[in-house]
């Protein structure tokens, strides 16, 4: 069976994209195939930063025959009929059909047509094409002269050359002969770049891998991952250092290189007393080189793994050289910017004002960067005012909130006021990732209370679903003060997010401010903060988001919620409430009730709606049922006078197992009653009196929760 | 004059090398601009069907790259060599590289890389995809095939290389430090260093970029020639019916784009603009470039009767 082998080589591919084009290829021309009946036995993508490449091996030489019969109309038929027949079939005469033989309907025309399969390298010379001029790349472009029209061929880069063979094993695979746009298929390849720029003919896989193999192309992504991890790996054993491993910068290296060379380079120990973190970023971000650990201390070493596309004619001295150079250019830069944060500005009198309004301390580096963040006026929101008066507003409210989270609250303010500070620094100007980070370690190096300094760091988080919450009081009040000052004043200024559209992450604020006080157990009363009905509504909703993805059944949400939503506001407590009722519908005593509780409700709106709504407000006649009732409704209406005052009492002390307690004791009295009751009795009296107890069962459970939002 | 031995060897040599391959080699634009492409040789005749073939020094200013002379690498004033050819050759990365060899770059003992690098000018109004070229680890250059310039789509795409001449330089000349560089080629009292001709200008500028520029004066600054450039586009449009360009004054509305530019980023440096005003002000410069850009393409330059 032969074999297919198709590369596409052009300029150089961007590493992030190479191993989803590889798929996008295999997937796009084998579906392709599949379509037309051609399946195949194996399939392989390849990617390297000059060509995509596709091996599919056990294809058939043709598609399968296809024969297909066409009934026509009755012999005799009117000449239109047979005429339209003919057309429809593609026959020139009524000689060319069949005339079949039925005992009811008479002797009639059949077409007998019969399609040849068509030869595989025929469909291949149309899928390919089609597949290259449709391919979805994330960003693609024109390039030449043939981009002065408008719909010329469109790749990531520059496409240059097509190879395209089909052939079995034993014979030699023939050229699929297409064109795209003016670059005409074959058989050629070339080699790395600098060490084998030329022409290389080849045959199927076997030799093409083999030849570029000895033109310094490694075909296989995670073959060259594997040789830059085991060569990283050796080089930093020798200098018994230890490789710092880093799979996303791993995967984007061997997507630079066709011929990995692994090399060390070194850097000045001096430059170890900048952080370890803007090492790391500095030489990662910019240098996509990675750097090593001593593993006795677990610090930073003086040594960095580079990996280069060329094995220079001096063994890469000059590449290390190159690019140790380099590094300690960038390494420079952030040596500059830590020992310029950790020193005097030189205006500090300008800042001497806000300074003042702040309560910053300007003999303090860090206090200095904010007083110069306020006095330039930089504006945080043009509509929300200048991050020093947002500062301000963060630090009253974390004052504000400590006492609720169990914080410090001069701690809080102290820490919201530096929580900002590191933005005009030189290192987060230079890093941004770095934000944060880099202000804790200028608050601990300027003596800051050691929780101070980590809520100038922690401030920022959760980032998202899955990062982590603090737990120190006084990052939480910060945090939590940041996020809803965020929320309030984008409210305020009606920029809510919509649909898509979350330019200011204020659906991950909001989610940040429901973990941090779930998490940590903080009973805050949002309505205390945020007045605003709409974001309340904003917050529910995130919490619904959240525990559906956690797994939870969101409309228990609702239920809690019930028809007082504006008054929940206390997002622990809605989050305890849903896990209690969720608890409790997974008992067997729960699903019952509820399937009683959905019966009531389903009886009373029949007969509310006939009666009025309302009709059964108010206690039931305990004489009556006491004088005529059955045994079942005095057993309901003892039930319910005991369960629902305890429900109630568990609600108001927040014990919402307790409640929940309460309610399943009223389980096995209403499953009696709807067993032996009949709720509409003839005796209008008797009718109404029971009606007002299945009420009564519906106004127990809201206590709780509304039963009526609960799904099934 | 021996690109390795001297910063101005290497410029001649690359110039050299582009006008041997088509290009008009012009001198710089004679304002201040942020790096070469905002040259009217690269913005404007980026647009229309007309071929081009350009090859230039620009003097760049980045206000806020200033490090008053103290840092081995970041100038707020340097060299860019900005060649742009239209519509892009087959061969440009093989040009390029030779351009490389021809300034003394050993292929086989140097690893070049062209690096993934989308570039774009958000206040050009600009995109294009290509690269950024490594030596060694060490970016050289910027390699771009021009997609979109002023909001328009090219047509035909212009290939564009911008070389930074003084870290080539460094490279070639095995310097560590820009100020150490050989300018002129000459040994002994004779020596000009790159420090010699720019260190003062380096120091005086960071004073003036980061502590004294007014920001009072530079925010009406950007205002009139944001005004300016409206009143030209709109003065410069020709009467209704008229035969001929129908646009009169599209090179000097892109000055004052270019000028509305450079205080924008003076004002930047000075710390004056937060994230959120950046994008407005970027949107009202993208503004000036569409409009001039659209004017362009309406005189006999931009490919019009």
């Amino acid at each position: 069976m032969p074999d297919l082998l198709l590369e596409l080589f052009s300029e150089e591919i961007p590493a992030r994209m190479q191993r989803k084009a590889a798929d996008d290829l295999k997937k796009l021309v084998t579906d392709a195939l599949v379509e037309r009946g051609l399946v195949y036995e194996g399939a392989k993508a390849f990617a390297t930063p000059r060509r995509l490449t596709l091996h599919i091996a056990g294809l058939p030489v043709r598609g399968r025959d296809v024969r297909e019969e066409r009934k026509g109309p009755r012999v005799g038929a009117p000449d239109a009929a047979v005429q339209g027949f003919l057309k429809a079939a593609g026959l020139s005469s009524l000689d060319q059909a069949t005339i079949v033989s039925d005992p009811k309907k008479g002797d009639s025309y059949v077409a007998v047509i019969e399609k040849p399969g068509q030869e595989t390298h025929l469909a291949i010379a149309e899928i390919v094409p089609a597949v290259i001029r449709a391919f979805p790349w994330p960003k693609s472009m024109r390039w030449g002269k043939a981009s002065a029209a408008g719909a010329s061929l469109r790749w990531v880069r520059p496409l240059h050359s097509i190879l395209c063979t089909f052939g079995a094993e034993t014979e030699e695979p023939e050229v699929v002969p297409f064109e795209v746009d003016g670059i005409v298929s074959g058989n050629t390849t070339y080699g790395h770049r600098f060490h084998a720029p030329g022409p290389i003919k080849v045959k199927r896989l076997d030799d093409y891998v083999a030849s570029l193999d000895k033109a310094k192309v490694v075909l296989d992504a995670d073959r060259r991952k594997e040789i830059i991890l085991a060569d990283a790996k050796d080089l930093a054993l020798a200098q018994g250092l230890e490789l710092v491993e880093d799979e996303g910068l791993l995967e984007e290296i061997a997507g630079l290189v066709e011929w990995p060379v692994v090399l060390m380079g070194s850097f000045e120990e001096r430059f170890l007393d900048i952080p370890g973190e803007a090492i790391r970023a500095t030489i990662r971000a910019n240098q996509k080189c990675f750097v090593l650990r001593d593993p006795a201390t677990g610090n930073l070493a003086n040594r960095f793994i580079l990996v280069s596309n060329l094995l220079a004619s001096d063994g890469g001295t000059a590449i290390t050289a190159g690019n140790g150079r380099v590094v300690r250019a960038r390494l420079s830069d952030a040596a500059y910017f830590w020992q310029t944060d950790r020193g005097s500005l030189p205006d500090l009198d300008t800042f001497r004002d806000s300074a003042g309004k702040l309560g910053l301390d300007l003999a303090k580096p860090l206090d200095q960067r904010m007083a110069k963040l306020d006095k330039l006026g930089v504006v945080f929101h043009a509509k929300l005012g200048t991050q020093g008066e947002r500062v301000q507003r963060i630090a009253a409210l974390a004052k504000e909130l400590a006492p609720i989270v169990g914080a410090d609250p001069a701690k809080a303010e102290r820490a919201a006021k530096l929580a900002k500070a590191d933005l005009p620094t030189e290192m987060v100007g230079e890093f941004p990732e770095l934000q944060g980070l880099m202000g804790r370690k200028y608050a601990e190096l300027q003596g800051e209370d050691a929780s101070v300094a980590a809520a100038v760091e922690e401030h920022y988080k959760p980032l998202g679903p899955s990062d982590r919450v603090p737990a120190d009081p006084v990052s939480v009040a910060v945090a939590l003060a940041d996020k809803l000052d965020t929320l309030v004043g984008f409210w305020t200024i009606d920029e809510k997010p919509t649909g898509s559209k979350d330019p200011y992450a204020l659906r991950r604020a909001a989610l940040g401010v429901i973990r941090l006080v779930v998490e940590n157990g903080v009973r805050l009363r949002l309505t205390q903060v945020a007045k605003d009905a709409d974001l309340l509504s904003f917050f529910h909703d995130r919490l619904k988001v959240m525990l559906r993805d956690q797994g939870a059944r969101h409309d228990l949400v609702d239920a809690v919620l019930g028809e007082g939503a504006s008054s929940n506001d206390d997002l622990l407590l809605i989050t305890r409430r849903v896990a209690a009722l969720g608890r409790f519908l997974d008992t067997e005593d729960g699903t019952n009730l509820l399937a009683g509780y959905k019966r009531a409700a389903n009886i009373l709106k029949a007969e509310e709606k006939k009666d009025g709504e309302g009709a059964f407000a108010g206690a039931a006649d305990l004489h009556l049922i006491a004088d005529a009732g059955l045994i079942e409704e005095k057993a309901l209406a003892v039930a319910l006078a005991q369960a629902t005052p305890k429900a109630e009492a568990a609600v108001a002390a927040e014990d919402y197992e307790g409640a929940m307690a309460a309610l399943a004791e009223l389980r096995p009295a209403v499953d009696a009653f709807f067993d032996k009751v009949t709720v509409n009795d003839p005796d209008p009296a008797q009718r109404a009196n029971r009606l007002k107890l299945l009420n009564q069962l519906r106004q127990a459970t809201r206590a709780v929760a509304d039963f009526d939002r609960i799904a099934g | 004059m021996d690109p390795t031995r001297s910063f101005q060897g290497l410029l001649l040599t690359l110039q050299r090398f582009w006008a041997e391959r088509g290009c008009v080699v012009l001198q710089p634009y004679d304002m201040e601009v942020g790096a070469g492409t905002f040259h009217p040789a690269t913005t404007l005749r980026a647009l229309g069907p007309k071929p081009w073939k350009a090859a230039y020094v620009q003097p760049s200013r980045r206000p806020k790259d200033g490090r008053y002379g103290e840092n081995p690498n970041r100038l707020q004033h340097y060299y860019q060599f900005q060649v742009i050819l239209k519509p892009s050759p087959p061969d440009l990365q093989q040009l390029y590289l030779d351009s490389l060899k021809t300034i003394g770059v050993d292929l086989a003992l140097h690893d070049v890389r062209f690096v993934e690098d989308d570039w774009e000018s958000p206040t050009l109004g600009a995109w294009g995809l290509g690269w950024e070229c490594w030596c060694d680890g060490m970016e050289v250059s910027q390699f771009t095939y021009f997609q979109q310039v002023a909001g328009v789509e090219c047509a035909p795409v212009s290939g564009e290389l911008t070389y930074g001449l003084e870290r080539l330089a460094m490279y070639v000349q095995g310097v560590e430090n820009v100020y150490d560089l050989n300018f002129n080629g000459l040994d002994g009292e004779d020596r000009i260093s790159y420090g010699d001709v720019f260190l003062q200008a380096e120091q005086e500028y960071s004073r003036h970029n980061f502590e004294h520029a007014n920001t009072a004066t530079l925010f009406q600054h950007f205002s009139d020639a944001e005004a300016e450039c409206k009143a030209l586009l709109a003065a410069g449009e020709a009467p209704e019916g008229a035969n001929g360009p129908q646009h009169l004054m599209s090179l000097p509305a892109y000055d004052q784009c270019i000028k509305a530019s450079h205080i924008f980023n003076l004002l930047d440096a000075r710390g004056v603009i937060s994230v959120t005003e950046r994008q407005s002000y970027i949107l009202r410069v993208r503004e000036l470039a569409k409009a001039c850009g659209a004017a362009w393409l309406k005189t006999a330059g931009g490919g019009a009767a």
